[in-house]
């Protein structure tokens, strides 16, 4: 009999990731195909609610390390963790999503244990008693089909690639209680506060995006306040504008909002924001680009996104030609417009 | 202060990467600095110019990695050395965190070891995690910013970013860092620094030169392939006015069930 799929279950103070959902939900779909079965690592202080979630989602056990030394996330005691546990129990993959604390969890583990990180992944096959998985390399101009050759398979699963998560509400499963392996003092790093940005909706997970560009710059009848006399700064004022207008598009729809690199290079808007090879790759469902051209580097980054659409001035602007719908005009005029017809037939 | 930044070649983001008979090719368009390791060499140059200390910058590849490394000699790293083996012609992340890790120690006294996120190409993002694993050394990824460091005292307070924000963290140096863009944009390389760059020696370190066998490479890449042309069937809304457009692409994208 194989050993288990271990899923790692990303939380941000008790609060899980759904994407971590997608991950159980996967590693249930191969713990299947496999005869193996699905133990879920939940690390913290007062997490204890997120097991019933993770048995709805797949997991058939969860192994919970309830301690005062992991209330703040850390990776040194984290990693240590995952691997003592996975050195116990010899499982057949461990899975994270790619987050943040994933992708760095899972490339300690493979240290700790001797063995490959396959990170970033979209599709994940057993055969022969091996992993191979596929991930986009170049930003996704490339597929790359990945093995490993030891055990564990260290993998980080793209979020959004795996489908949405199955629940059923009448799974349950045992908790076993597991105790940290670093002493508070033995951990290297101190965790002295957070600034965090809630309420906002994070590129990486969300379902729809609406994304700006240069373009946005590009409205001269907005007057900028007389205490702004250099020309740079009034164009920054401008397209920050417009990024309040695809902020509303974006609230109706309970999207995020996007940005190209050259609008974030010129200052419009913060980098989390920006989308492309040296930004967010994402796939959501809906993508509206507006006012980006569609460079190479930023069509590498949302061409998975199952629709999008285009507004833009040129018509020769090369995103048109991903673009299942689009709209050659003025997205001062367009946006506004779109954002009125949403609201009437979403009700909101 | 003794800085150590690594920095990979790769090719252009610009650049259209296509696969044929396992060969990838990226046209005619050029190698660069990979773009995430110009802001951990900006992070360690303004390090060293802030608290002292001289700035080492690495890279592991072929010959042609030289190019790489001049550029960041031109952005002022005091000196550049190029880890380089046949042997490692299918080395993985793991076996290049291994190699980064030894020259670390070779190096000898470094009191922080810098990297970019990830790298445009392979897009793993985990070396410096590893490194730090291997290192014993706290890592602290995907750093924004620097609010405080006492070389004497040996500490560092970094700003972590996160999916929900900043994660701000304290630790004692050594320690290796991973850095985003946040950091500050990186700064152009000066002509004395072109100049002074294009009469460099580059040292080259073999593996025998840091004394470990080849790393055991556990991950492969049997099969490259170009992705699926995506199928679209491209539409241009149309209308007499704003209103009447955006009230048919509303409807239109309604229809898609994506909403």
């Amino acid at each position: 009999m194989p050993g288990k799929i271990f899923v790692y279950i990303d939380h941000f103070k008790g609060k899980p990731l759904p994407a971590s959902w997608e991950v159980v939900s996967a590693a249930r779909k191969i713990a299947g195909e496999m005869g193996s079965w699905v133990s879920a690592l939940v690390f913290g202080q007062g997490v204890e609610s997120i097991a019933q979630p993770a048995f709805h989602y797949g997991a058939d056990e969860v192994l919970l390390a309830d301690d005062s030394s992991l209330a703040d996330y850390r990776a040194e005691p984290y990693a240590a963790l995952i691997s003592k546990l996975a050195k116990d129990t010899h499982p057949e993959a461990v899975l994270f999503t790619t987050s943040t604390r994933g992708r760095e969890l899972a490339a300690m583990a493979a240290i700790d244990l001797d063995t490959g990180v396959i990170p970033d992944v979209i599709e994940i096959k057993h055969e022969g008693g091996k992993f191979t998985a596929t991930r986009p390399i170049y930003a996704g101009k490339l597929l790359a089909k990945v093995t490993c050759s030891t055990k564990p398979t260290l993998l980080t699963l793209r979020v959004r690639a795996f489908g949405k998560p199955v629940e059923d509400a009448s799974r349950t499963g045992a908790i076993t209680k597991v105790s940290p392996v670093l002493t508070a003092d033995q951990i290297p790093t101190k965790v002295v506060d957070y600034a965090t940005t809630e309420g906002r909706v994070s590129l990486g997970d969300a379902a729809v995006i609406v994304s700006g560009g240069r373009g946005l710059s590009n409205n001269p009848s907005l007057q900028p306040p007389a205490e702004i006399t250099d020309e740079k700064q009034k164009e920054i004022w401008r397209a920050q504008q417009g990024f309040k207008m695809l902020g509303e598009l974006a609230g109706v729809l309970g999207a995020a909002v996007g940005a190209s690199r050259a609008a974030v290079d010129a200052g419009y808007i913060p980098y989390p924001h920006q989308v492309g090879q040296t930004g967010k790759v994402v796939s959501p469902d809906l993508y509206i680009a507006s006012g980006i051209s569609g460079a190479i580097q930023h069509l590498a980054g949302m061409r998975t996104a199952k629709v999008i659409v285009a507004i833009n001035k040129d018509a020769d602007a090369p995103i048109f030609k991903l673009a299942r719908f689009g709209v050659v005009g003025d997205l001062y005029e367009i946006i506004p417009a779109l954002t009125k017809a949403f609201k009437e037939r979403l009700h909101k | 202060m003794k800085i150590a930044v690594f920095v990979k070649q790769v090719p252009d983001s610009a650049a259209k990467v296509t696969v044929e008979n396992g060969v990838v090719s990226w046209g005619d368009a050029p190698l660069v600095i990979n773009p995430w390791d110009e802001y951990a060499v900006e992070a360690a140059l303004s390090l060293a110019e802030k608290h002292g200390g001289d700035v080492t910058v690495f890279s592991l590849g072929s010959e042609s990695a030289k190019e790489a490394l001049k550029h960041a000699l031109a952005m002022g790293c005091a000196q550049a050395i190029l880890l380089s083996d046949p042997a490692l012609k299918s080395v993985d992340s793991s076996g290049i965190a291994r190699v980064c890790s030894t020259a670390i120690q070779k190096l000898g006294d470094v009191n922080i070891a810098v990297f970019g996120k990830q790298a445009i190409d392979s897009d793993t993002g985990v070396t410096a995690a590893m490194a730090a694993r291997i290192l014993g050394w706290p890592a602290l990824t995907l750093v924004a910013s620097i609010a405080q460091l006492d070389p004497a005292a040996k500490t560092i307070r970094v700003e972590r970013g996160i999916e929900e924000g900043r994660q701000i963290v304290d630790a004692k140096l050594p320690a290796v860092m991973s850095i985003v863009k946040d950091f500050g944009e990186p700064r152009y390389p000066s002509f004395m620094g072109i100049r002074k760059a294009s009469k460099a020696e580059i040292p080259t370190w073999t593996l025998a030169d840091l004394g470990i066998p080849a790393p055991e490479a556990k991950i492969t890449w049997p099969e490259l392939i170009n992705p699926p042309k995506r199928e679209v069937t491209n539409e241009i809304v149309t209308g007499g006015s704003p209103d009447e457009i955006a009230t048919k692409l509303a409807d239109k994208i309604i229809a898609e069930g994506v909403l």
